[in-house]
């Protein structure tokens, strides 16, 4: 009952200071109110959801993952724990069709097509952003078009104010879970038009914490009550980027190199009479990048990216209560991209960009296939704007060739036809009125998502036949900001969007043949998801310089699974049924406030009710979640050192919860960071 | 203006208020379904154990009692109301032995022993990888794939079987036999133990394990097939051995060996995926990959304990195998010859119970837990 106490004293709050406020908006005195994050409506056709530097840091959150949460339309598959896997899956298309891009350049998993979000801490990360559909910029590399939904991290840029030329900060950070989280970034400036930065982070943690599982009879009374501790969840882990970032006349350059490097215990499903679990994983991923952009002419200009990346992993079970074992993948990417917009008008560009990228996948797995894949992308796009209407399209061409081993039975044919996939969007917005930053925004995209290595590949599992599976989308909705000149509430921005999706061509696991637990990857999962997303962000600003910011996001969808008709048992069905961990109602809500050098931040998660399979049966309920999360900070100068300070309390009401079944999330638990600024 | 921020925020409150909260959760109660009319005689009723997804924790226990018609969809937790996280994960094999009922709970490492009427948890028997059982004089001998580990270069894990004294709970000897050993039959002073090799793809392992009973050591190894899985004993002598082959070129297989004579008497072209043996007659339903059409192609079989032959294709005589998606656990009431299969369907969401006549035609069906596999009568056989 706490959080619906909570949002109608909130709801209370609001309308009593907006009661006040009326009775005397003229006592207000007035200050620009800049609002980190905010972005003005008609940068590109459909905005972000954005969250930035300062508000990053106060959001009580540890990994990219966490602080995706605070996203409308984005569910987060938790498993819990500092290391524990965070995937995220947007519109409820699934975690494969989410694009997630650093630095402009996409993270790649040719494997199983998963970024792991939760292995990216905030340390070094200055936006994320998130698009549905693509980001609605046509100068962009063809992979920019080439996902159902986006998350964009960008890392720190290096700023020096006045006469500096080095800057350094050195962050520590302590709390439960045993962990020790120390890590430096330096950045030089080279010379006026070249800077470089150098972030480093260790982790460690033991990622042990208590939980609890509880039934109780009819009438109230305990059934059981347990409580234990979760183990096996601790992490090592080291990450070292450095980066050069340059000017040239006309444009801009960078280039950057990317070290992790991990061990983890995998903590594994909490079942009757096993409550550990000893499974390990190592990672040790590399990358480097570049990324060149030059006006070259007045009407063209040329955007090359380039990156190679290296990824390995080892996955070790060395309980010899199950199967031993001990799999090695080796995983490697090289990519390259130009991107080319010619301005044919002063309200019309044109883009072309043309992108090839190798994979290749070797593994100890016997009778493993070797993959190797191929994948050239090309990108025309079109962004036109006439008078109040603003427009888009684009067509994505994809080819995807992919050569592998022939091995003694291990996929159905040895592998992938070769496919050649064409996909369309469309974007539009219209500001019907010129006195309200009211806009009203619809987009149509219609995209894939190539089977990963593992589907078609992975020994005795994988299906070399699969086809792409598909998402298409279509959404309506608006924007509406306005700033108020002379009152309590300086800021109000709303957006909207209705939204149905459709996948096809699901790619899911059907059990095969005979034994146990024998699975084969096919094309037959369909789902249609109709949704809402709706976002609130109103920005207040109080006497006594107090300053004030709500963010609250709503979230309804049905995700009904369509794949079975004949699975149609009234109540019991998977047919239409809900979708696995896929909330009909979700949402949160971010208040900050800030008062000279004093930050305190509410957050606030909720998660409705679920089913863990999509025959919606009392078995398969899940219960809904909702997590408040305060942090306070402090910040005060030491001479030359900015100093700053955070303390946080996350799940203050110590709920007991699962996001996936059988894996208890941690209670309340506690953060501290210091951090030094040079 | 203020208004309307207070209209969204009021929106935003309603929106919220209208979703549920988190309540503590409830001892599921078990749901019942009238499925048929009642039938009398020395059988009260069976069990039937789902399986459920390793990692789940959603292996539950259904009864259908015969005297009421009335069938009992995920009875444990009520039963034993105390028990955390109820029965377990993923069961595998399930025994009524004297007034007590046997769970083989694969993933918790446990054999859970319950009163047999009543399913009230008397204790239970820690067996790491815990597989099949089966009982004589007053032990119970488990399968277990957890036995100990030999790196002779590669990694190789031997399986056993565990002696139980049934009355204190406790394992008394243990007996190590091949890799991965699954079902397992008592015949006379012997016990035979059927090695998968299941962990060693592709070298699967090709033999039964014969066990003397009275020094509980193994006296010798028949070869088989590669990757056996489940053992019956006719009443002529025969050890019925069903291989899951290597789901590729080398098809699942029936055999039948003679302990009498100790030797290989038939070699039969069924697939098997679970099978169970009443009078002269072995059931067999079984789920086999085409890698042709990519789909599963369905079985439904009659072996002759005494011929050695198939005397049915398809004991489902009204079509009712074309709704089947995966069968998997099959049994017969060996009064009425009523014939019980489950469909496992796509594993994931909850499988059916279907009864057929001995005729061949659908009595009934019934939704059951999630991977309905093993079956135990309550009540006298004979």
């Amino acid at each position: 009952m706490h959080f619906r106490f909570i949002l109608t004293l909130m709801a209370a709050i609001a309308t009593y200071l907006a009661a006040n406020a009326e009775a005397k908006p003229d006592s207000v005195h007035l200050n620009e109110v800049k609002v980190v994050g905010y972005v003005a409506p008609y940068a590109e056709v459909i905005p972000a959801q954005k969250l930035t530097g300062k508000q990053l840091e106060r959001l009580n959150s540890f990994s990219v993952a966490d602080a995706i949460r605070y996203f409308s339309g984005v569910q987060i598959k938790d498993y819990g724990g500092v290391g524990g896997i965070k995937t995220v899956d947007i519109r409820s298309m699934g975690t494969n069709h989410m694009g997630v891009f650093y630095d402009g350049i996409q993270l790649g998993n040719a494997q199983n097509g998963q970024i792991n979000l939760g292995k990216f801490s905030l340390d070094n990360i200055e936006e994320i952003s998130l698009y549905n559909g693509q980001k609605s910029e046509i100068f962009q590399s063809a992979k920019d078009f080439g996902s159902a939904g986006t998350i964009y991290l960008r890392t720190r840029y290096p700023h020096f104010e006045g006469t500096k030329n080095t800057n350094l900060q050195a962050t520590f950070r302590t709390g439960s879970f045993g962990l020790v989280n120390p890590s430096l970034r330096w950045e030089q400036k080279i010379s006026n038009s070249v800077s470089a930065s150098i972030s480093t982070e260790f982790i460690y943690a033991t990622g042990r914490y208590k939980f609890r599982y509880k039934k109780i009879f009819s009438d109230g009374t305990v059934a059981w009550d347990t409580t234990a501790t979760r183990h096996n969840g601790d992490i090592t882990s080291f990450r070292a980027e450095a980066g050069l970032f340059g000017l040239i006349s006309g444009g801009r350059w960078n280039a950057k190199a990317y070290f992790y490097d991990s061990e983890k215990g995998i903590p594994g499903a909490i079942v009757n009479n096993v409550w550990k679990a000893s499974q390990r994983q190592w990672d040790r991923n590399f990358f480097a990048q570049g990324s060149l952009q030059k006006q070259i002419t007045g009407n063209y200009q040329l955007l090359i990216n380039a990156k190679y990346a290296k990824d390995y992993m080892r996955y070790l079970n060395p309980d010899t209560t199950l199967m031993y074992i001990n799999n090695k993948f080796w995983q490697q990417e090289a990519y390259i991209s130009t991107a080319n917009k010619f301005t044919i008008a002063k309200n019309w560009d044109v883009d072309l960009s043309a992108d090839y990228q190798w994979n290749y996948l070797s593994s100890t797995l016997t009778e493993f296939a070797y993959p190797t894949r191929h994948t050239a992308l090309v990108a025309l796009a079109t962004a036109y704007q006439w008078w109040k209407l603003k427009g888009q399209a684009s067509i994505l061409g994809t080819y995807v060739f992919d050569r592998s081993r022939v091995t003694n039975g291990s996929s159905v044919t040895h592998q992938s036809s070769d496919r050649h996939e064409y996909t369309p969007a469309i974007f539009l917005s219209y500001q019907p009125f010129t006195r309200y930053a009211f806009t009203v925004r619809a987009f149509y995209k219609r995209i894939f998502r190539m089977p990963t290595f593992n589907d078609l590949y992975y020994t005795d599992i994988g299906n070399a036949k699969l086809n792409p599976e598909f998402a298409t989308q279509y959404n309506l909705g608006f924007q509406y900001h306005v700033d108020f000149a002379s009152s309590l509430v300086s800021a109000l921005s709303l957006r909207a969007d209705a939204y149905y999706n459709r996948v096809t061509d699901k790619i899911i696991a059907v059990p095969k043949g005979t034994g146990q637990y024998r699975w084969m990857m096919m094309n037959i999962g369909k789902v249609k998801i109709r949704g809402i997303d709706v976002t609130a962000q109103v920005d207040f600003h109080l006497p006594e310089g107090i300053l004030l910011n709500a963010n609250l996001n709503y979230t309804y969808q049905k995700a009904q699974d369509y794949t079975n008709p004949a699975d149609n048992e009234p109540g019991a069905g998977s047919y239409k049924g809900q979708i696995a961990y896929i909330p009909w109602n979700s949402g949160s809500a971010v208040v900050h406030g800030s008062y000279r050098h004093f930050d305190l931040n509410y957050s606030f998660i909720y998660v409705g009710e679920r089913y863990h399979n999509s025959a919606n049966i009392r078995e398969n309920y899940e219960q809904p979640w909702y997590t408040h999360d305060i942090s306070a900070g402090y910040d005060f100068k030491i001479g030359a050192a900015a100093i700053k300070v955070i303390a946080e309390v996350n799940n203050l009401l110590n709920q007991q919860y699962d996001v996936i079944l059988n894996y208890p999330m941690p209670g309340r638990n506690y953060k501290l960071t210091f951090k030094i600024n040079i | 203006m203020y208004r309307r921020i207070f209209y969204i925020l009021s929106l935003f409150a309603l929106a919220i208020t209208f979703s549920a909260c988190r309540h503590d959760e409830e001892i599921f109660i078990p749901e019942t379904v009238n499925v048929a009319t009642p039938e009398y005689s020395s059988l009260s009723g069976f069990y039937l154990l789902n399986e459920g997804n390793m990692g789940s924790n959603k292996c539950t226990l259904d009864y259908y009692d015969y005297s009421t018609g009335v069938y009992k969809r995920n009875i444990y937790g009520y039963a034993n109301p105390n028990v955390p996280k109820e029965l377990g994960d993923v069961g595998n094999d399930i025994a009524v032995y004297g007034n007590r009922l046997y769970a083989v709970i694969n993933c918790s490492n446990k054999v859970e022993v319950m009163d047999a009427c009543t399913t009230k948890r008397i204790g239970q028997i820690n067996i790491p990888n815990c597989r099949f059982l089966r009982f004589k004089d007053g032990y119970a001998y488990v399968t277990s794939y957890a036995g100990p580990v030999v790196i002779t270069p590669d990694y190789k894990q031997h399986g056993y079987v565990a002696k139980v004294d049934t009355a204190s709970f406790a394992v008394v000897d243990t007996c190590v036999v091949g890799f991965q050993p699954d079902g397992i039959e008592i015949i006379d002073d012997k016990i035979y133990v059927a090695n998968s090799g299941g962990y060693m793809v592709p070298n699967y392992e090709n033999t039964v394990s014969v066990i003397d009973l009275a020094s509980f050591k193994v006296e010798s190894n028949i070869t088989v097939a590669i990757n056996l899985e489940f053992l019956c004993a006719d009443r002529h002598g025969g050890l019925w051995i069903s291989s899951r082959g290597d789901y590729y070129d080398t098809p699942s297989r029936l055999y039948c060996y003679d302990v009498r004579k100790q030797r290989m008497i038939a070699s039969l072209d069924v697939p098997v995926s679970s099978m169970c043996i009443d009078g002269d007659s072995i059931y067999i339903v079984s789920t086999a990959w085409s890698n042709v059409t990519m789909s599963n192609v369905t079985s439904y079989a009659i072996v002759n304990t005494l011929t050695h032959e198939k005397v049915s294709d398809n004991f489902i005589t009204d079509g009712t195998d074309a709704s089947i998606v995966k069968p998997y656990g099959i049994a017969v009431n060996p009064f009425t010859q009523d014939i019980y299969v489950t469909d496992a369907d796509n594993c994931i969401d909850p499988g059916t119970l279907y009864c057929f006549s001995a005729t061949g035609k659908k009595k009934w069906s019934v939704r059951t837990g999630d991977i309905p596999a093993h079956f135990a009568f309550l009540g006298t056989v004979r």
